[in-house]
């Protein structure tokens, strides 16, 4: 059963035919991976799909239902990464998640922590501003965003960007975890997300 | 997994939002630094005699904290927009009217409850009676949160709108004048001394309107102003 | 209730070649109707007994107030149902009213101070019809401004019809608070309309100018109409064939 169908999707920006009747589905432990052009509308389709966009016709359906009838319901099982940081430059990566994570569940602080180490960022980063750290090392906290979340779709656009290869090993084993629970993930990413086992539903744009 | 309440996720924004503003301190000083300067203004342009100036105390507080309101404005949403927070709140889950409300209530208390504070001083040194503190702050109290509320569906507008520049105040001042009119007639009535309720009561009106009705087109708003 | 004419008419090549016959009959009327309400107005009509010759300036300067407020009127609605219903057709119409909507509002301001001059002996008494005549300017001019600074037009449709929603909300806020402000100070309004009888000698003409002003309203609108359709219409084949068919 697939988790996420798109059908006949059309998206303009501005005078841009982005979108021409795109079509694909996504199933449990599936990975997308959006590829194409700079320009070719990568940004554009994720965040069509999160809601953030209008999209001009097609629908989209998240386990059967169609998304737009009862958009927060939807929302609220995605986790969105765009290309920014999306957090707050001052305050601490802990304190950013502490709210990011609150909003949608009762999180704790050594879940917290716990993502944090995980994506091997040193306790004492983890107590500065996060205008004071690298753009790696945002990048590493917005991941962590991703991982807190606990959702069961991720959309994300460049998750590996600023991340050396380590941060890109650490984050491609989050995604393995992740698919292999049973989640599923649309990511637009020129890299390789260096999976083992299945390898990522290549979707190209135009 | 259990959903944070909308109740919850208010109060967390709401923290957040004001530790964000301690750390940042001076900025969220200019629109109050704005308004006494501009009241200042207007003793300047006229003369110094405490008669006078009493006649066009309540248009030099209601003008300065109209003016200083709509400079406030570009700290709403402007840094939310920026680092891509402003989004995440769309997708939150949780009404976003809801949550543009306690963003408002956080800026209100903020950039327009310092100016309520500082009106007893510059009234009175504009020559106002302490007589007419009561009706003036009722004023002042009600007329900010209104304009606060107001402003906010303006700067949704004007998110990523490049060629900015006076539109905001061109969009928001049309719409703040009940405000004005029925505010400044509130304050030079208290100052006179004679009965101000009727429009304290019509200010009080719109302010209940606007807290009901422009949550709603502010998240509309924002809705646009981030595609 | 068939609602199929509503959605007939939300459909772009259907208004495009509607709206086109349209602005034909309406046009004329509208002259015809202008034409005898102002030589009704300005020329035969007696004089009135308060105002002497002056009031004459009615016959231009009550049609454009009333007009500056139903386009704005119409101007919103039509944004709303863009906005509800995602019509482009809707959109087209509000953004076609609003240039002509300003210029009414300019008219009614204009003939208002000119009326003002020998009733008052100055152009400008902070009246309150004027006064929110002047403000109705304001957030005409704020939704223009707004649609211009918004490049990419179906962002800029949908900003600009949560800015006239908001505004029509306003405007009889707007309006009932500049009346209770004016009613302190007694700042008498000459140009009272209501009053017991109007001979029908210079009520006809004045009725005549108010129905020509609205079908000149709706050819220029339709007009505008048509050309923003275009703008907004992403498959450009019914664009073709309509257009050969015109000259045709």
């Amino acid at each position: 059963m697939s988790e996420l169908t798109a059908d006949n999707l059309h998206l303009w920006r501005g005078d841009l035919h982005v979108l021409r009747g795109l079509s694909f589905s996504l199933s449990q432990g599936q990975c997308l991976q959006v590829i194409g052009a700079n320009g070719a509308g990568k940004s554009s389709l994720l965040r069509a799909l999160c809601g953030l966009l209008p999209l001009e016709s097609g629908t989209v359906r998240w386990r059967g239902q169609d998304a737009r009838s009862d958009l927060p319901a939807f929302q609220r099982q995605l986790a969105w990464l765009a290309h920014g940081a999306g957090l707050k430059a001052d305050l601490t990566p802990i304190e950013n998640l502490r709210y990011a994570v609150g909003m949608r569940r009762h999180g704790n602080d050594s879940a917290i922590a716990g993502a944090l180490d995980q994506l091997q960022l040193d306790r004492d980063s983890q107590r500065r501003l996060v205008r004071q750290l690298s753009a790696g090392q945002q990048r590493r906290v917005g991941l962590a965003r991703v991982l807190l979340l606990q959702c069961p779709l991720w959309i994300l656009d460049e998750p590996t960007s600023n991340l050396d290869e380590a941060g890109q090993q650490l984050f491609a084993d989050c995604l393995q975890q992740h698919l292999s629970t049973g989640g599923a993930a649309i990511i637009a990413t020129h890299q390789l997300l260096g999976l083992q086992g299945t390898q990522p539903t290549p979707l190209e744009l135009h | 997994m259990d959903i944070t309440s909308p109740g919850r996720a208010a109060a967390l924004l709401i923290r957040r939002d004001l530790r964000l503003a301690m750390r940042k301190g001076g900025e969220w000083l200019q629109p109050l630094l704005f308004f006494l300067v501009v009241t200042t203004l207007f003793p300047l342009a006229l003369d110094p005699q405490l008669s006078r100036l009493r006649d066009i105390a309540p248009a030099a507080l209601w003008v300065g904290a109209l003016l200083s309101s709509l400079l406030a404005l570009d700290l709403l949403f402007r840094e939310d927009g920026a680092d891509g927070t402003l989004e995440q709140l769309v997708l939150s889950g949780v009404p976003l009217a809801w949550l543009l409300l306690a963003k408002t209530a956080v800026h209100w208390l903020l950039t327009g409850l310092p100016l309520v504070l500082m009106a007893p001083l510059v009234s009175t040194a504009l020559g106002a009676p302490y007589a007419a503190m009561p009706g003036m702050l009722a004023a002042l109290l009600l007329g900010s949160v209104a304009l606060s509320l107001v402003g906010a569906i303006g700067a949704g507008l004007m998110l990523n709108v490049r060629r900015g520049g006076a539109l905001l105040a061109l969009l928001v001042l049309p719409l703040a004048t009940p405000v004005l009119i029925f505010g400044a007639r509130a304050t030079s009535m208290a100052i006179a001394q004679q009965a101000y309720d009727a429009p304290l009561y019509l200010l009080a009106a719109i302010t209940v309107l606007a807290a009901t009705l422009a949550p709603l087109a502010a998240a509309a708003a924002v809705r646009i102003g981030i595609e | 209730m068939s609602w199929v004419w509503f959605h007939k008419l939300g459909s772009p090549p259907h208004f495009y070649r509607i709206a086109g016959r349209w602005v034909r009959w309406l046009a004329w009327p509208a002259v015809l109707l202008g034409a005898y309400g102002l030589i009704g107005g300005l020329a035969i009509a007696p004089a009135d007994y308060q105002q002497g010759e002056g009031y004459r300036i009615v016959y231009v300067h009550a049609p454009a107030a009333w007009l500056s407020l139903m386009i704005y009127t119409t101007m919103a609605v039509s944004a709303a149902v863009g906005l509800i219903w995602r019509m482009n057709v809707a959109h087209a119409v509000a953004a076609s009213c609003a240039t002509i909507g300003a210029s009414f509002t300019v008219l009614a301001l204009a003939t208002g101070s000119l009326w003002g001059k020998p009733m008052w002996g100055t152009y400008w008494e902070w009246d309150p019809r004027l006064t929110s005549e002047l403000l109705l300017l304001f957030l005409y001019l704020g939704y223009i401004g707004l649609r211009s600074a918004i490049e990419d037009i179906p962002r800029a449709d949908r900003a600009s019809a949560v800015l006239a929603i908001v505004g029509v909300v306003n405007v009889p806020i707007i309006h009932y608070s500049v009346v209770w402000w004016n009613s302190l100070h007694q700042v008498a309004s000459v140009m009272k309309l209501d009053r017991p009888s109007m001979p029908t000698s210079m009520l006809l003409p004045l009725l005549s100018m108010f129905l020509a002003a609205t079908l000149l309203f709706v050819a220029l609108m339709l007009t505008r109409a048509r050309g923003e359709v275009l703008r907004r219409e992403r498959t450009a084949r019914w664009i073709g064939e309509a257009l050969q068919q015109e000259s045709a």
